[in-house]
């Protein structure tokens, strides 16, 4: 099943690797029914969230540097509009856990995920962010970020290389603009 | 060397003295602090390179290695021990040696012996609430000694320190801060502090009184994780350090194993080797470069420092197949043979190069702003690199002839012909000038050998388990930010007993204090973005 | 020239025959203000739009294009998001004067856009001291980045609220006094008279050495004023993460972040009314098939034209230039730029009298 209305300008729908689990996500969102016009006005809200991503400076150590590289001349994604990276949370959409997380910076982690403002979403960048990685028997560093965070998206690689992060975001992207807004919080309450 | 063995043993006569790689000096704790002082003061030691500390199993022992400013090859071992593990404590030489201080705050941290008279006993890398020292040989690494704590807690304003009195120990506790400063915390999360640094900095208006470093934040435990590998394993983790030298670090690590193990290089292995460890290094001080006027907010300079990297990025990635850490040497050699492109890439890379550092000056070197900004301001003295052990570009900065590269040659370095960059004013202006030279140094290196690549193997034949022979072995190798160690103790076994890797990183950052005081918050960006210094480096 | 006067007499005629009074104004007033406001918006969105892609062309990249084509959408997309972003409310703040701040900073840019002639005949408020006020109204903002940086009760907030304060009230001086030269060559401080009088040649040519220094100066205390790199000091990112507005999220900090292009927006047209003629095309006296041609040219895109001009040379010195620090900034501004301008003053006092002007 091809899901119609997501589309990312120059690459085909079967382009993308895990459409499967993007079909499903969509199908249990839209498991009620969706209203025409709430329907129509997510489906703005979203345009504007999804081509507007703008990521937190974050990064504590080599997939860093290929987080720069992604924002320099060669790779710019600036294209895509995520180039305002915000340095305070509170403006900042997307969080990219560049880099491995320890004891000691999880809270530091954690505390800077709340101090952004809904939405937010998460990528986890590399090895390290998704399970430790090469690090990953030691004795102070976390198993991955999803221990404590949400992760929308994840980008392999030990680091990554700025086109791996680039899809990545793309695929971000995706998931952004199948979500629902409007009146998300009543149906929620109805449901339950 | 005769001279200085008489020396010490006039001065400490149970000194156990053995020629090794270096000269080996065994003492008691109690005679530590006369050698050392004696070494310092009187033998013009002043380099305090490495301060490892080692569970010997039945004793914690402190490995000092000491080299002279004068002539950074000359080096001597110091090692001490005590016995008791329950209360572990030995005498700082943290007031000879300013480098000392975060070292022994370190061995704290690794091992919980505890410095007397250090002025600032706190955990460096680990929390406070940490349980138990991780690189002692009982420790159980089981998660939940330690759990995840996800919790903020405030950070402790006092500090301790252990004063001996009379026969015991006396535990002192002093405030960090004064009672009226305005503190203001920069990082851990920062866009400046490259990395996860935290600066707690005491203002008074704009003027920086006092800063308080806290490293940790990415603390991977790598020493440990080294422990329990074999020597090929663990030649990984030295690219995930300092990743910017991923090359050099690696290269490093190999030559120490190789020597100790007695395997021959190929001769076409150490020209690639040294043509791509010169690669990274105008890589890394590119970087440098970009960081530092990203720092000092001009984006468009950044750009371009970062466009002409991925230039070297393209040749690494076409020969060792990684972009940024590149996985490309191995015990023996390379892993792979150059790609045949290669040698035609480097050369068209250095005339690009070239440009570029011309447009660098005209974009920013010759800029009002950023000329005010940087000439004269965070001023590092001589004796100030000296005393912290500040090596590398900062520190030749400040005049000290300390390039490793001419001072102790290795790799192909005895065959080519380059200038060592040396500027006496030590300030950011001279720091940022020096990476730009040696960045014309490195090419014409690399214009030297590229044509010469000799014939042959690229990597030697090695056993598939390779065992030091028991014994200490010491390689230090010039990094993008300064001296770079590697220190394993072996005990026979394929894993190291105890492995330590010497952080250029660490001593830039010790100095930061120093040499900010009295400077605008403005200026502290700009002497964090001079030093150039890697976190991950530090934390290991 | 057409002259769009004529446009809105008709409206205002039409409106007051067939209307009581209160009602006719009423309803002008009611309009005038959608369209400053819808005017602000867009300029503010083509502004954004406009740096993105002219920084990326300085530093060798794309910029947007993937919304619409050439990415043309990609503020507008950015403004959607603003708009439904969470705020959110802060413990230990003060929360009054917090969220009054960023309307303070949006207020008082919208009062000087109000005063700004777009053309011949399209000017909302044409006072008798029209600098003055637009000078009074524009030095409003202030009070909001420093009632920003003091509410959010943050330490970030507080320098960079405290390095804004220092910076725009002396730089205030320096743009104040550039353009007092010129209400000395003109005799007015009317825009409408001011444009009127650059009909032959323009201030700028007209007030030959001293009008120069003057424009130059405006330039650099207006780029000064409107905070922007290398005089970013009270958002200086990689210092105060991003100073006085580090603890705003969603709309509030949108605000901020209009404000600022238009500030911008606004300091470019007042420099190109007053040194550049506004909407007044380009003359040479005697040649008057020249100034026939130019005369066809319409006075919108006249004053278009100088404002993106002058926007340029503002984007280009922003991407170009490190940051000052904080006490280069002061030297700056009180030991060289304030004494050069009350000399110039002067010395334009004295080629007024003297009648040394073309």
């Amino acid at each position: 099943m091809e899901v119609k209305d997501i589309k990312i300008k120059g690459i085909s729908y079967d382009e993308f690797k895990d459409n499967d689990s993007l079909e499903k996500y969509v199908e249990e969102l839209r498991a009620n029914g969706v209203g025409i016009i709430t329907g129509v006005l997510d489906d703005i809200i979203n345009w504007g969230r999804s081509n507007s991503l703008w990521p937190l400076t974050f990064a504590t150590s080599c997939c860093g540097i290929e987080f720069m590289a992604v924002g320099a001349a060669r790779y710019d994604f600036a294209r895509f509009g995520f180039e305002v990276t915000r340095n305070s949370p509170r403006q900042a959409d997307v969080i990219i856990v560049a880099g491995t997380i320890v004891d000691k910076m999880a809270p530091v982690l954690k505390r800077l995920y709340d101090q952004m403002a809904e939405p937010k979403y998460v990528i986890a960048m590399g090895s390290c962010a998704i399970s430790g990685g090469p690090f990953c028997n030691s004795y102070c560093v976390v198993n991955g970020v999803d221990e404590f965070l949400p992760v929308d998206v994840y980008v392999p690689g030990c680091p990554p290389k700025p086109e791996a992060l680039l899809y990545g975001m793309m695929q971000l992207q995706r998931k952004v603009k199948m979500e629902r807004f409007m009146f998300k919080d009543k149906e929620v309450k109805e449901n339950e | 060397m005769e001279n200085i063995k008489e020396l010490i043993l006039a001065k400490v006569s149970d000194a156990v003295i053995e020629d090794k790689q270096y000269l080996t000096v065994t003492v008691k704790p109690e005679d530590l602090r006369t050698l050392a002082k004696m070494l310092r003061y009187d033998e013009g030691f002043d380099y305090l390179i490495q301060l490892t500390g080692v569970d010997y199993g039945d004793s914690l022992g402190v490995v000092y290695l000491l080299a002279k400013s004068e002539d950074m090859a000359v080096c001597i071992v110091i090692k001490t021990a005590t016995a008791d593990k329950e209360n572990p404590t030995l005498p700082t030489v943290s007031d000879m040696w300013k480098a000392a201080n975060w070292n022994e705050r370190e061995v704290y941290d690794y091992f919980g012996v505890i410095f007397i008279n250090h002025p600032d006993m706190r955990h460096l890398f680990l929390t406070e609430r940490w349980k138990g020292y991780p690189l002692r040989k009982d420790y159980d690494a089981g998660r939940d000694v330690n759990p995840l704590d996800l919790k903020s807690y405030d950070m402790s304003d006092t500090t301790v320190s252990y004063v001996s009195e009379g026969d015991g120990i006396k535990k002192i506790e002093k405030n960090l801060f004064e009672e009226e400063d305005y503190v203001v915390n920069i990082g851990p999360q920062h866009p400046a502090t490259h990395g996860v640094l935290h600066f707690r900095t005491a203002l008074d208006g704009e003027i920086i009184k006092k800063i308080d470093a806290n490293c940790g934040y990415i603390h991977r435990g790598v020493e440990k994780l080294c422990e329990g590998l074999t020597y090929p394993q663990s030649l990984h983790f030295t690219d995930r350090l300092d990743y910017l030298c991923a090359h050099i670090y690696r290269h490093g690590l190999c030559m120490c194993v190789e020597k100790a193990a007695g395997i021959e290089v190929p001769e076409r292995a150490e020209v690639i080797r040294t043509i791509m460890d010169e690669l990274q290094r105008i890589d890394s001080h590119l970087i440098a470069w970009s960081c530092m006027c990203q720092d000092m907010s001009a984006l468009t300079a950044f750009i371009y420092g970062m466009r002409d990297r991925e230039k070297i990025l393209d040749i690494f990635e076409e020969t060792g197949g990684g972009r940024l850490i590149q996985n490309y040497n191995v015990i023996g050699g390379v892993m792979a043979d150059i790609h045949p492109n290669f040698v035609q890439r480097v050369k068209d890379f250095i005339p690009v190069m070239r440009k570029g550092l011309k447009e660098y000056h005209q974009l920013y070197t010759g800029n009002v702003i950023a000329r005010e900004r940087m000439i004269g301001v965070g001023v590092m003295s001589k004796e100030t690199a000296i005393a912290y052990g500040v090596t590398g570009p900062s520190a030749r900065a400040s005049g000290i002839h300390c390039d490793l590269r001419k001072m102790a040659p290795y790799a192909a370095y005895d065959k080519v012909e380059f200038k060592e960059i040396i500027r006496m004013e030590g300030d950011s202006m001279a720091r940022y000038m020096n990476r730009l030279d040696e960045i014309e140094e490195s090419l014409h290196i690399i214009e030297q050998l590229i044509d010469n690549i000799p014939e042959g193997d690229f990597c030697a034949k090695t056993k598939a388990i390779i065992k030091l022979p028991e014994g200490e072995y010491f390689q230090r190798v010039e990094g993008g930010r300064g001296e770079w160690g590697v220190y394993i103790l072996s005990k026979g076994d394929k894993t190291p007993y105890r492995m330590k890797f010497r952080s250029p990183c660490m001593t830039l950052v010790n100095a930061m204090d120093t040499i900010s005081r009295g400077g605008k918050i403005a200026d502290l960006i700009t002497i964090g973005g001079s030093m150039d210094y890697i976190i991950p480096d530090i934390d290991r | 020239m057409f002259d769009f006067s004529i446009w809105t007499n008709w409206i205002d005629q039409f409106l007051r025959t067939n209307l009581p009074e209160f009602w006719a104004l009423a309803i002008e007033f009611v309009v005038v203000g959608v369209i400053i406001l819808a005017l602000y918006c867009i300029i503010a969105l083509a502004l954004i739009y406009f740096e993105r892609k002219i920084c990326a062309f300085f530093q060798c990249r794309l910029g947007p294009n993937r919304v619409g084509p050439y990415g043309i959408f990609q503020s507008v997309a950015d403004m959607l998001k603003m708009l439904i972003k969470e705020i959110i409310p802060i413990n230990h703040t003060d929360k009054f004067l917090f969220y009054l701040a960023p309307f303070f900073v949006l207020i008082a840019s919208i009062l000087a856009f109000g005063a700004i002639p777009w053309g011949n005949g399209l000017q909302i408020l044409d006072f008798n001291i029209g600098i003055f006020y637009i000078l009074s109204v524009s030095s409003l903002g202030v009070i909001g980045i420093l009632l920003a940086g003091w509410a959010s009760n943050n330490k970030y907030s507080m320098i960079g609220a405290m390095r804004s304060g220092a910076q725009l009230i002396s730089y205030e001086l320096s743009a104040g006094l550039a353009l007092m030269t010129i209400v000395v060559l003109s005799g007015s401080m009317q825009l409408s008279t001011m444009i009127e009088g650059q009909k032959d040649c323009w201030y700028l040519f007209q007030g030959h050495i001293p009008a120069v220094i003057a424009f130059i100066i405006y330039l650099i205390a207006g780029h000064a004023e409107t905070n922007r790199g290398p005089f970013d000091l009270p958002e200086a990112e990689s210092e105060l993460a991003a100073g006085y507005h580090t603890e705003y999220s969603g709309l509030q900090f949108g605000f901020f972040y209009l404000a600022e292009y238009l500030n911008m927006f606004i300091i470019a047209s007042i420099a190109a009314t007053v040194f550049l003629g506004g909407w007044m095309p380009f003359h040479v006296t005697g040649l008057d098939g020249f100034n026939a041609v130019m005369d066809y040219i319409p006075s919108v895109i006249w004053f278009f034209g100088k404002v993106v001009f002058l926007m340029m040379l503002s984007l280009w010195v922003r991407w170009t230039f490190p940051r000052l620090r904080i006490d280069h900034l002061l030297d700056l501004e009180w030991k060289y730029l304030l004494p050069i301008n009350m000399v110039n003053l002067l010395v334009m006092v004295i080629v007024v009298i003297y009648g040394w002007y073309f």
